[in-house]
């Protein structure tokens, strides 16, 4: 190993196991964007809510319970986890924010609007767990 | 420049290791270009301009699909084989660009896509284009989850290593290892998206 890369030592952060939190999250977000995907399928028909509304309320349980998860870790860089989450939080709202505009700007109402404005909602706040997470497990919990 | 440490006489002179590029996770001189394109995007989107549309989803898309290729066949391979201290090297300027590039263009291709589809009727069930474009939505809702869920973080997590005094040489393999293999799977479905557009162009 050349001088300034070391290699990780057993016991360090990066080789500690952790539950699956990047797991659940892509879970999440499959069932999210196979909903959306479902609905957009069907236009301009109404598709039938209920299979969208259900990968909509998997979805938002699975994000909650990796959300849980990463609350439970300890010891947990938490400073780095939040600046990556914070600024990748900031980023798909911004992104969330233009799919939000074009659904409405297409004249998309009613309860249609709701579920995909839900799933934009669990998808905006997967993404920036997801990344948070997966920076803050490598990093020495004493540096944040 | 390579700057030589005083040894004892006879002994070889070794060059000391170059010291590690500053990393910038996000290049800020990128941001104003990333907002000026969302910016062109959501008045193309406004004004129902389909030359805009077409404009934001032909260029964004042809190097989306572009740079997944490039990075999965041919950039990915060589950066397999180059010794760890290259790739981190390596790493540390590509990276960054690629934090801001890809979620620009996809976004781009994405909403100015459904767009031109909404304007063209591909999107009605009774169109006859209606499911190739079920089909690559289909093909771009699993690139997003293996590029957002694999990826990017992998991408994040050598960038947060190289800034580190002592990066864990072993770390920043295996996630590079991830980033190339999911680039090359990436590379493997865009050539499922060009099959589909070029289907949809005809």
């Amino acid at each position: 190993m050349t001088a300034g890369l070391q290699e990780s030592a057993p016991g360090s952060v990066a080789a500690r196991r952790l539950p699956p939190i990047s797991e659940l999250l892509m879970a999440s977000m499959a069932c999210v964007i196979a909903g959306g995907i479902y609905l957009a399928a069907h236009l301009p028909q109404r598709a039938p809510l209920g299979l969208a509304a259900g990968l909509l309320a998997a979805g938002a349980a699975l994000l909650v319970a990796a959300a849980v998860l990463v609350s439970l870790l300890r010891p947990f860089a938490w400073r780095i986890f939040f600046r990556v989450a914070g600024w990748a939080l900031v980023a798909y709202a911004v992104i969330a924010g233009l799919l939000e505009f074009t659904f409405v700007y297409d004249h998309t109402r009613g309860s249609l609007l709701v579920v995909l404005t839900l799933s934009l909602l669990v998808f905006a706040l997967d993404i920036p767990l997801l990344l948070g997470f997966s920076v803050a497990r490598y990093q020495d919990p004493d540096s944040g | 420049m390579t700057d030589m440490t005083s040894a004892a006489p006879g002994a070889v002179m070794a060059p000391a290791e170059p010291a590690p590029p500053p990393v910038q996770v996000v290049p800020l001189l990128g941001l104003p270009f990333v907002a000026v394109a969302l910016a062109g995007l959501v008045a193309a989107v406004g004004t129902n301009a389909l030359w805009g549309l077409d404009f934001f989803h032909v260029v964004a898309g042809g190097l989306w699909t572009a740079i997944d290729l490039f990075v999965g066949f041919i950039v990915g391979p060589i950066i397999g084989r180059l010794p760890i201290p290259a790739r981190a090297a390596f790493s540390s300027r590509f990276m960054p660009k690629m934090v801001l590039l890809m979620p620009t263009l996809v976004i781009c291709t994405l909403v100015a896509g459904w767009q031109l589809a909404r304007h063209e009727g591909n999107i009605l069930v009774s169109s006859p284009h209606h499911g190739w474009v079920v089909a690559s939505m289909v093909v771009v809702g699993v690139m997003a989850v293996i590029a957002l869920g694999v990826l990017e973080p992998a991408n994040l997590g050598v960038l947060f290593e190289l800034k580190k005094p002592q990066p864990d040489g072993a770390l920043i393999e295996r996630l590079m290892r991830r980033f190339i293999y999911t680039a090359g799977i990436t590379g493997i479905m865009q050539v499922a998206t060009l099959v589909i557009m070029t289907r949809l162009a005809t």
